[in-house]
């Protein structure tokens, strides 16, 4: 039997009413015969028939409105059985997520005026953002302002058009005051002769050119680098506990000359020469006196100097910073009796001072650290 | 400047002018067919001189049918030939873009592959000189946002030397947008200068404090711009889109990563324009990048108006560069 | 269309050659009405328009051309890529949208497309060809091709300005091209009267300095005669000819259609010039064929046309992941 459905004549055309049919049950209809007139929005339209054979039933009476796709009426062949192939357009397919696949939502705060590039920096740092004050237009926290904040110079929320050295300072007067607030600092301190190091850098750096020359703050740091690899214990923070870290990150502090300070870090300070550390300072000091220091260079810091250098007071008693454990200080070399051997003597002297963390480590670790870094400057030969 | 022998010293007009005399010379299907292209020498004067070196068959004037002759040109790019067609002005380009839009973008997808369309259409654009508001505007997003098109925008001398050749090469149809206003124009190009490439921005001056990206007119504006910028301590880097469809995306994300900062200037009217795109593409790929929000110059949205004072104002001149980056700049 | 004086018919074509042409039109008229069908069953989607009644401009101009030719086409051009030589199944499967058709299912029935039978579409945009066929013959002019360059438009293209561009330029140029002017009265719904100031499209002609012809287009010997004439005139000059050939469409503009616009006697009175049996007549009474040669013929477009139909059902859907294809040549790499 062969089926006669109401026909789709638009992709626009969703039904259509019958008006009227032209034939009959007994009718012979062949192909192109007008058989029905179906009302459509379009008007009245003429429905062919494409088959031939005999009306056997009208299914859909006049004034009837039936969807495309409406069986109307059947039709007997002669030659009967139309093949019918159903083919569907493909499924059109869309990703879908698998049953319990997690979506990773980055951590970004949200309702804080800050660049997208702050508050990306903000959460790999662990910064909380709404400490800070932004110096962007508007008022937005930019990378320069975290990057300041990760040095723990938080600038804190303050009057608009103050100087920005005051806020450096205000900022260095918050984080020393947290340190001083929640660690328990305990301070050792012992001198050491500083001779036989000035000899060794004269000697040393008459073999450079002058712009390569070595300042004996490079023997500092690497004593102190070295110093570390012996008493690991110092070379970590404290956070939950004591955190031990891989790299010997030193953090060198510089004085602005508008007050506050700027601590770049000189990454793996063990692994590197005297000459690959001065030449790091000589890079490093510059920028940080102008700011314009990396984020890498501010942040990972495992373990500060303070060195006061000639022409200042003798001894320093550092405050540490957080999360870190401890600091070493020193002071200006001087002339200073000393005896030694059973003889008296004047030499250049230097004060160094350790300031530790009494939660992670306690007096015994620090005396190991200072002898060690005593014991390198005694032998410049060896660093 | 004194030409040296590395460089030479040419007009944008005579660097466009002997791109075209090159292509012809090279690529023996090519033929410039255009309005007063040859017997007036071209309205700009840009192919003055190559009707009499290369004669009537590859000079050819046509009569004041855009979509008869765009057509004519697309239909003999089916048939073996390489038409350069010249549109006098990018406002008579509307004549003819149902030949564009319909036929040339649209041939190689309707045929499944089979019938390619290496057709080159130049067309004359910008403001800023006093041509009212049927002879300037800057509408090179209409013609990008056609997929099937290749849209150039030649910013440069050396764009405006080398485009054409490789756009000639090209199995499908590219639109090349040449600006009038810079015609009298001198620059300093490579004496041996040549085709270009037609797929990669360029940038056109390093710098590290915020990205000026920019196409067309925009280029020479940003880059002196940027000039200024740097006695006040800012070092702008200055991006010339080229391509404005299919758009390098890799070398303005490149940029962003390195500046965290975007100014996106152009003469086109600011909605819906190229820089809305080249935003929008920025927030999608590298929003984390970001210091600061991204911030457009476009063209006021108005037809452009006659009076040389209120024509300036209707598009972004360098100052305005200056100004906003200096804002997006500035600290507390 | 009274004023049309039809070109006379001279010759008789030989059996072979009537056949060819008769079999051609018998072709279409079924290829038509089984598209009509599967339309109706969804099968085909989008616009349908049918060439029913006007087969014999089709079958008649086509083959008075060469292979070497290029020929560009409106959106009702099925009967025209048949008889070019497109396969039916490669045209049945472009309008199913199957990846075996002729533009690879991305045009469908509007936009049928072969390289190789020089076939440039299936252009839906009302004259938007006309400038390109003028290019085209061009190219070949520069080229010293020996081709010419058919293109076959409505009466509602001739109102359009690209018409008007192109007719100029094809003689401005001297390039040879065929006009093929297919007036079936009607622009969509809008009878040529309401359309054209001067309904005697052959006048367009002389405002161009283009040679004219117009003859009976529910004649196929007749168009052929004068398609034949006109291609010598091309070839003999290089210049561009215009052949207005009068036809009607029996069926609707598209599928969905309710002629609103025209008397259904007016339809009816036109089928009395249907060009298929009047050449099927013709043939029969000069004893040209028999009856047995016409059953064999419809036996055969029947089969033709099934074949057809089977393999657009056997056609694949290309995959989503292709859709970016066929954008730009140079990322093909064909």
């Amino acid at each position: 039997m062969i089926e006669f459905r109401m026909p789709s004549l638009g992709a626009d055309m969703e039904a259509g009413t019958l008006v009227e049919w032209l034939v009959e049950p007994g009718h012979n209809v062949k192909r192109g015969d007008i058989i029905a007139v179906v009302d459509t929005q379009k008007g009245l339209i003429d429905i062919e028939v494409f088959d031939e054979g005999t009306i056997s039933k009208l299914l859909v009476k006049e004034n009837e409105k039936v969807p495309v796709g409406t069986l109307m009426a059947l039709i007997k062949s002669d030659d009967e059985i139309l093949e019918k192939k159903e083919e569907s357009i493909p499924e059109i397919k869309t990703e879908k997520k698998k049953e319990g696949e997690q979506i990773k939502i980055t951590e970004i705060p949200r309702g804080i005026n800050a660049s997208p590039l702050a508050k990306k920096m903000a959460a790999e740092k662990g910064i909380d953002l709404t400490a800070i004050k932004g110096t962007g237009e508007g008022g937005a926290i930019t990378k320069v302002d975290v990057e300041k904040a990760i040095t723990g110079l938080i600038a804190p929320p303050e009057e608009k058009k103050t100087a920005y050295s005051e806020n450096i300072r205000m900022a260095v007067a918050a984080a020393m005051s947290k340190s001083n607030r929640e660690i328990p600092h305990y301070y050792l301190e012992t001198k050491v002769d500083m001779s036989k190091a000035l000899v060794w850098l004269s000697e040393a750096n008459k073999e450079r050119p002058v712009r390569q020359r070595l300042l004996p703050v490079v023997l500092l740091i690497k004593a102190v680098a070295r110093a570390l690899t012996e008493v690991p214990d110092l070379n970590s923070y404290w956070e939950n506990g004591l955190q031990k870290k891989t790299d010997i990150n030193i953090g060198f502090v510089v004085s602005l000359r508008g007050g506050g300070l700027m601590i770049p870090a000189i990454h793996n300070a063990d692994k590197k020469s005297v000459d690959e550390l001065m030449a790091v300072l000589n890079d490093i000091i510059p920028r940080a006196r102008a700011m314009k220091l990396r984020s890498s260079e501010l942040s990972e810091t495992t373990f500060t100097i303070t060195n006061l250098g000639e022409g200042n007071a003798e001894t320093v008693y550092g405050v540490i910073y957080p999360p870190q454990v401890a600091l070493a200080g020193f002071g200006s070399i001087t002339e200073q009796p000393w005896a030694e051997t059973g003889m008296l003597d004047v030499r250049p002297v230097m004060n160094i001072t350790l300031s530790a963390d009494h939660r992670a480590t306690d007096g015994a670790t620090g005396s190991r650290f200072l002898m060690a870094v005593k014991n390198y400057l005694g032998e410049p030969g060896s660093l | 400047m004194m030409s040296t022998n590395n460089t030479i010293k040419l007009t944008y007009r005579e660097a466009l002018k002997q791109g075209i005399r090159d292509a012809l010379l090279k690529e023996e299907k090519s033929f410039l067919l255009g309005e007063d292209v040859g017997r007036y020498g071209g309205a700009f004067a840009v192919s003055k001189g190559l009707l009499q070196e290369f004669g009537p068959e590859r000079i050819m004037d046509v009569p004041l049918s855009e979509s008869g002759f765009v057509g004519a040109g697309i239909g003999a790019a089916l048939n073996g030939m390489r038409p350069i067609v010249e549109v006098m002005t990018v406002n008579f380009s509307l004549l003819a873009m149902d030949q564009i839009v319909n036929n040339a973008a649209t041939l190689l997808h309707m045929s499944g592959g089979q019938m390619n369309v290496p057709v080159v259409i130049r067309i004359s654009c910008g403001i800023g000189r006093q041509l009212a508001a049927q002879h300037s505007h800057s509408w090179e997003p209409l013609f990008a946002h056609i997929p099937g098109l290749k849209v150039l925008s030649a910013g440069t001398h050396e764009d405006a030397r080398g485009m054409l050749l490789t756009a000639l090469q090209s199995p499908d149809p590219v639109i090349i947008f040449e600006y009038t206003f810079m015609l009298n124009t001198e620059a300093e190009i490579p004496a041996n200068a040549g085709a270009v490439d037609i797929s990669k921005a360029r940038v056109r001056r390093e710098g590290k404090d915020i990205s000026i990206i920019t196409y067309g007119a925009g280029v020479y504006k940003a880059l002196d711009a940027a000039k200024e910028l740097m006695a006040t301590g800012v070092n702008a880097e200055v991006i010339d889109l080229r391509i404005l469809r299919p758009l390098d995306d890799e070398t303005i994300f490149n940029s962003v990563r390195k500046t965290h900062r975007v100014l996106l200037v152009e003469e086109a009217w600011g909605a819906v324009n190229i820089s809305s795109e080249v935003s929008a593409r920025i927030m999608e790929n590298v929003f984390y990048e970001l210091d600061a929000p991204v911030q457009r110059l476009g063209g006021v949205e108005i037809p452009i108006p006659y009076p040389k004072h209120l024509e300036d104002a209707s598009i972004p001149q360098k100052d305005d560069i200056i100004n906003k980056v200096t804002k997006m700049l500035q600290h507390d | 269309m009274e004023a049309i004086k039809p070109i006379q018919t001279t010759l008789l074509p030989d059996k072979t050659y009537g056949m060819k042409l008769l079999y051609q039109m018998m072709l279409i008229r079924r290829f038509e009405q089984k598209s009509a069908e599967l339309y109706t069953k969804e099968k085909i989607r989008g616009f349908l328009h049918l060439y029913v009644g006007e087969e014999a401009v089709a079958v008649g101009v086509m083959n008075s051309l060469s292979m070497k030719d290029n020929i560009l086409c409106t959106y009702r051009e099925h009967g025209h890529a048949l008889v070019r030589g497109v396969s039916p199944g490669a045209i049945m499967a472009e309008m199913y949208g199957k990846q075996e058709g002729c533009s690879r299912g991305r045009g469908g029935s509007m936009h049928l497309f072969d390289a190789k039978t020089k076939f440039f579409g299936g252009n839906a945009i009302v004259a938007g060809h006309l400038p390109v066929a003028v290019g085209m013959a061009l190219a070949a002019k520069k080229q010293k091709k020996d081709e010419i360059t058919c293109c076959f438009f409505g009466e509602g293209a001739a109102a359009e300005g690209e018409f008007h561009e192109a007719m100029n330029l094809a003689t401005l140029w001297s390039v040879p091209v065929l006009f093929v002017c297919e007036n079936n009265l009607y622009a969509m719904g809008t009878a040529i009267r309401f359309s054209h100031s001067v309904v005697e499209l052959e006048k367009k002609a002389p405002g161009y300095g283009i040679d004219v012809a117009a003859v009976d287009g529910m004649d196929v010997l007749a168009v052929e005669k004068a398609a034949k004439e006109a291609i010598q005139k091309i070839k003999q000059t290089g210049k561009p000819f215009f052949l207005v050939c009068n036809t009607y469409r029996f069926r609707a503009h598209s599928m969905f259609d309710a002629e609103l616009y025209r008397e259904k006697t007016e339809v009816e009175e036109w089928k009395k010039r249907d060009p298929i049996p009047k050449l099927q007549e013709l043939l029969m009474n000069e004893n040209i064929i028999s009856k047995t040669d016409m059953d064999a013929m419809n036996t055969q477009v029947e089969k033709e046309v099934q074949q057809a139909v089977d393999f657009a059902e056997a056609g694949t859907w290309e995959p989503v992941e292709d859709l970016a294809k066929y954008l730009y040549r140079e990322k093909e790499k064909l």
